[in-house]
């Protein structure tokens, strides 16, 4: 699989498909499950700085073309998240710890508590009061959040925008002033499901956020406009469910990508999309750094 | 898929704490599978199948406190059957149940009996007012109660009344009990593990396989849709009868 190796956000990776955020990623078992399963590296589940055990029920509707969460960050803190990180690191790949947190110093004390390969600013949940979306939505916010964690870690920091705004480019770019290493696009888009029979939202929370299959198109468009943009690298993820998808977002600018909802159907998963890539690439004859960005260099 | 609705048909009080709702629409459940039971304003929680259109529910928090609230005519909104049910096994089977785990151990016992497969029980309960589905099981074949304070059949735990059975005789065992109760059935039927299987409890929240909540230590079996049915030598590689893992992700060291 030496063709699908490479260098992902200031890591290095056996491939670009990763484990996403918030699938998975509560124990070190199952993130160790996802990088024996193939996945290039995996991501946590997002810790905070204190436990929180999230939202009520349900937390989760199947939706036309995806999921529907809230799940609202349940956590154990990162107080208490090390051993699981240590653990996962037995899978043999780079952990990257998703963490979250209501402004620079809160951010700056998760990421200083915890050792991982690498950081992801959960700047982007968009049902949580206080944090995800109803900070990162504000560039100014996103620039210092990611200044003031780079200060106080030397592995890389990716930031995890989201895609409620009108702009995404614009958290992009603050993201790169701040320092980040890259910026992996995107989180959930807000949205609801109504029980018919009573008229009731159907989250506990009400509202949650859309992922899988609906949310690609979505995605592709904010990868493509941000790496056109962008210095650092993107990182995709929305709706990836097949080889094509992944290769879909490589050709719109993704450096990596990443798989979420998708685990819906097994951790077979990252050895379907891995196989399939590399199938492509040798069918094309390309390597992955010229399939990264093609269709933006399509006359 | 959307919580589908459904209407409360029946409630029956099993014991004191303990009730059985009837729905309507009925399902076809695989006993041992379980639904996703949102209580409309309050949570949505896990419950096993008691019969092909109910669950038994013992009340311990919010949502099911919410549950004994509703009657006859009130609705909720049902996903399922989900995860992984029981596999009948063989000629002769032994079902050992405590407490409100003897719930989907009496659908299961009625789906062999239908098959033609020979069933005895061992149900244990803290004290004779706690019992529940006897006439189910009697109805089934040999029945062995017992109760923690001696009020009814064996005194002790159901593991003690293991001793008035031959555990080694049987095709396979299946389990549905408090964790130390079930732990301790396993550890003497030490060499049958692989005969055992066990519906165990975690924290389910999605229900598909996705959020990671229910997963077990080491391995990361996804309890939500890899069980909530597994066999108990894989059980005993991994966390079961040593800690659980609570709403935010702690771990809860189980008490004996």
């Amino acid at each position: 699989m030496a063709i699908l190796s490479g260098a992902v956000g200031g890591l290095v990776l056996r491939n670009p498909v990763m484990l996403a955020a918030g699938i998975l990623g509560t124990t070190g078992s199952s993130l160790r499950r996802a990088a024996r399963a193939g996945a290039g590296c995996v991501v946590t589940k997002s810790v905070g700085a204190t436990p929180r055990e999230g939202h009520p029920g349900p937390v989760v509707v199947q939706v036309e073309g995806g999921l529907l969460n809230a799940m609202g960050l349940p956590n154990p803190s990162y107080k208490i998240f090390q051993e699981d990180i240590d653990l996962a690191r037995q899978g043999g790949v780079p952990v990257v710890a998703s963490i979250f947190g209501d402004g620079p110093e809160e951010f700056a004390e998760v990421a200083s508590g915890l050792d991982a390969d690498c950081f992801e600013l959960n700047l982007s949940c968009p049902h949580a009061e206080r944090y995800g979306s109803e900070i990162g939505c504000e560039p100014s916010n996103v620039e210092d959040i990611t200044r003031a964690v780079k200060k106080n870690v030397d592995v890389p920091v990716w930031v995890k925008l989201t895609p409620n705004v009108a702009d995404i480019v614009s958290l992009g770019k603050a993201a790169q002033r701040g320092g980040a290493d890259a910026v992996v696009a995107i989180n959930t888009l807000k949205a609801m499901a109504i029980d018919v029979e009573t008229g009731r939202p159907i989250l506990g929370n009400r509202f949650g956020g859309l992922s899988g299959p609906a949310i690609k198109p979505v995605a592709i468009r904010c990868v493509f406009d941000l790496s056109a943009t962008l210095e650092v690298p993107v990182i995709g993820v929305g709706g990836i469910s097949s080889w094509e998808d992944a290769a879909e977002m490589i050709l719109a600018g993704a450096q990596g990508v990443q798989v979420g909802t998708a685990l819906a159907g097994g951790y077979g998963i990252f050895g379907e999309i891995t196989a399939g890539l590399e199938h492509y690439l040798v069918r094309k004859g390309l390597t992955l750094m010229e399939l990264r960005g093609a269709a933006g260099r399509t006359p | 898929m959307r919580p589908v609705n459904a209407v409360i048909r029946e409630v029956a009080e099993e014991n004191p704490t303990v009730r059985t709702f009837r729905f309507d629409p009925s399902f076809d459940p695989v006993p041992g599978q379980y639904l996703m039971v949102w209580v409309r304003g309050t949570d949505e929680v896990p419950m096993g199948f008691s019969y092909r259109d109910g669950i038994t529910v013992q009340s311990l928090g919010e949502a099911t406190e919410a549950l004994f609230g509703l009657g006859p005519g009130d609705s909720v909104g049902l996903r399922g059957p989900l995860g992984n049910g029981f596999d009948l096994v063989g000629d002769r089977i032994l079902l050992v149940g405590g407490g409100v785990g003897a719930a989907p151990l009496a659908l299961l016992g009625e789906r062999a009996r239908e098959d033609g497969l020979e069933v005895t029980s061992l149900m244990g309960f803290r004290c004779r007012s706690d019992l529940i589905f006897r006439s189910r099981f009697e109805k089934m074949g040999d029945l062995v109660i017992t109760t923690d304070d001696g009020s009814e059949g064996v005194c002790g735990r159901a593991s003690v009344g293991l001793e008035r059975l031959d555990p080694g005789s049987y095709d396979q065992i299946y389990l549905c009990g408090p964790e130390p109760m079930m732990i301790d059935v396993i550890r003497r039927c030490h060499g049958s593990e692989s005969k055992i299987q066990a519906s165990i409890n975690r924290y389910i929240k999605c229900g598909m396989g996705v959020c990671g909540s229910c997963c077990l230590d080491p391995e990361g079996i996804r309890v939500c849709v890899e069980g909530p049915v597994i066999r108990a030598d894989r059980l005993l590689e991994s966390e079961f009868g040593r800690y659980k893992r609570g709403p935010s992700g702690l771990k809860e060291y189980c008490g004996r």
